[in-house]
């Protein structure tokens, strides 16, 4: 490519890009993609991720007053904010701090330090699953997920803040992601954890359409977003679909069926069984009610499409299970 | 976990057993010539499952032919491709009249469509109810699933008098209760096309006394009908699908949306009285 060659020419030249939650899946498929065209600059709460020769990393909390130095020492020129601490990892108040107060601290930071453009990795999740959600919900549908459970509080807040600031400082270049169900390899979220177990419940009698999509996949559509510049508010989802107990045996796994009315016994299961994230409560509601969301917006303004099918993600979790027995 | 296992197996080799019965190969055919995109299990976003589709269409076959002995007048107005909305009176307490209403848009020998159907607000709360009806194309009677499923030029059945046309006691029998103005306005937004259908037969399949409201309200539901039985009786059904009705686009206040509502709800009237004058027989 003559990428590399315009490198070599015009090397200061290059953006620097500051990418949160590096320890993850998607924070790990993007800073590849990066790597090379840009410089990137990793950051996580957990630990200093080891990165290829070039990349410097942090393991610092975004919330506190240590982050900023990173700004001072680096010209930070974009920002992919990837890292959450997802609600198995750590109790509400801990998540409300990183997750709600961390991306405060990081919107004023790129306001104080000129960073001229802002991803946002949000979830489907925010929309809440309800009974009476119609199919094929837009970016303008209201996010319900705080009425659903306090466990998701922490993203819609994550969200209103965006929102804030993507009207209030155009200048920021904001652009929120809403993606549907992250899958692949290394994903360390709720339902990626769930599928990679052979036993998962399933509610009795519910069995809602869901959408997923590879890892690999939504770090192109991160890549594109970036490159292109349009700021927004994006769902991105492929416009293919499955019900969650089909998705669960393609993925080789057993369900567990649990008793599913009155809605206390699955909470009560849920309490019972939660040992390790096994049944998260606050996701209960998602195995009842669809959230399914209309991706055509993001797939038409940047032109782009997964590569990765249904029956490719979830053959991973198939042949993983083979594998450990 | 062997339980689970155990049950899991009897109940797939009990659901294979029945696919087998039903599927046969004229269904099979039937649900391939329709033309309906879905994803790559077979499934749409508002949770459409082809093979579900053919196990109730398999089952609706023997309803439609056998049971019901369902003559369709007019079938050759149903647009073969393209979004339309299917307008009919809603009686009987269950609803047989949009089982019957979507086989008979599935068999239709002029150009088959598959029906989606819009359904009570609770249904989905009710364990295996509402996944199955969303496999089978329903879905719930929000205007934005409506909107959307025109959007992606789907046929859809709408009952405007809903629990208010299904719920009524038998004493009340081929009178149209109010229509809701939504699906004109859905039909004003989208650019759609009406066609109206008249329904006769449906209100002898379960003629009601009266609905018993304590109980409905205990059990959550809208109607618990005082009915001779909770199995619909063998009444002979004749649909009389209309002319398409193309509604103006052109904004105007709700009175003038009533009116166009009207315009729908009279050519209903007539093709029912159409059938009325038709039928040489209730159940024999």
């Amino acid at each position: 490519m003559t990428t590399s060659m315009a490198n070599k020419k015009n090397l200061d030249q290059r953006k620097t890009v500051l990418v949160t939650g590096a320890a993850g899946a998607l924070a790990r498929h993007v800073m590849a993609r990066l790597h090379g065209p840009y410089r990137v600059i990793a950051v996580d709460f957990r630990r200093q991720v080891e990165t290829d020769a070039g990349i410097p990393s942090y393991r610092v909390e975004i919330h506190k007053r240590g982050f900023e130095d990173i700004f001072r020492d680096h010209r930070v020129d974009a920002i992919f904010h990837i890292g959450r601490i997802f609600p198995h990892e750590s109790d509400r108040a801990r998540r409300y701090n990183s997750n709600v107060m961390g991306t405060r601290k990081l919107l004023d930071l790129a306001r104080k330090y000129k960073v001229n453009q802002v991803l946002i990795h949000s979830t489907h999740l925010v929309y809440g699953a309800s009974p009476y959600n119609p199919a094929l919900l837009d970016e303008e549908s209201p996010l319900k997920a705080s009425g659903v459970t306090q466990d998701l509080i922490d993203s819609v807040e994550v969200e209103s803040l965006a929102n804030i600031h993507l009207w209030k400082y155009p200048e920021l270049n904001i652009t929120i992601l809403r993606p549907c169900n992250l899958l692949g390899p290394g994903v360390r979220n709720t339902l990626s954890l769930l599928l990679s177990r052979p036993l998962v419940p399933v509610l009795i009698g519910f069995s809602p359409i869901m959408q997923f999509m590879h890892v690999d996949d939504m770090a192109d559509a991160m890549m594109q977003a970036f490159e292109q510049n349009k700021p927004g508010i994006y769902n991105v989802a492929p416009d293919d679909y499955i019900p969650y107990q089909e998705a669960v045996r393609a993925c080789g796994c057993s369900p567990l069926p649990i008793p599913s009315v009155p809605a206390i016994l699955p909470r009560i299961w849920s309490s019972l069984l939660n040992w390790n994230a096994f049944f998260p409560a606050y996701l209960l509601n998602y195995f009842k009610y669809p959230v399914v969301i209309d991706g055509r917006l993001f797939r038409d303004t940047f032109n782009w499409k997964p590569r990765r099918s249904l029956n490719d993600i979830f053959a991973y979790y198939r042949k993983q299970k083979q594998i450990s027995g | 976990m062997r339980l689970a296992g155990t049950l899991e197996r009897s109940s797939m080799s009990i659901r294979r057993n029945l696919a087998r019965r039903l599927v046969t190969e004229e269904v099979e055919q039937m649900v391939a010539r329709v033309p309906k995109h879905v994803g790559s299990f077979g499934y749409d976003a508002w949770g459409y499952d082809e093979s579900r589709v053919k196990l109730g269409a398999g089952l609706s076959k023997h309803l439609y032919e056998r049971y019901f002995r369902v003559r369709a007048h007019g079938l050759e107005n149903i647009p073969a491709q393209g979004r339309v909305l299917i307008i009919g009176n809603h009686s009987g307490q269950l609803p047989m009249d949009g089982i019957l209403v979507g086989y008979a848009l599935l068999s239709n020998p002029h150009a088959p469509r598959a029906a989606r159907v819009m359904f009570e607000r609770f249904l989905p709360t009710v364990p295996y109810l509402g996944n199955l009806l969303n496999n089978l194309g329903g879905v719930i009677g929000d205007p934005l699933n409506c909107a959307r499923m025109l959007q992606a030029e789907e046929a859809i059945i709408v009952f405007p008098e809903g629990v208010r046309g299904s719920g009524k006691p038998y004493s009340k029998r081929y009178q149209l209760q109010r229509f809701g103005n939504g699906f004109v306005h859905l039909a004003m937004a989208h650019a759609t096309p009406i066609i109206p259908v008249g329904i006769v037969g449906c209100e002898e399949t379960m003629p009601s006394l009266g609905n018993i409201k304590p109980l409905a309200k205990l059990l959550g539901i809208p109607y618990a009908p005082l009915v001779p039985s909770l199995i619909p009786l063998p009444a002979r059904v004749s649909l009389h699908f209309g002319k398409p009705i193309r509604i103006s686009a052109e904004a105007c206040t709700e009175q003038g949306v009533t009116e166009r509502v009207d315009q729908v709800r009279n050519a209903i009237s007539d093709l029912i009285d159409e059938g009325l004058t038709q039928r040489e027989s209730k159940y024999f």
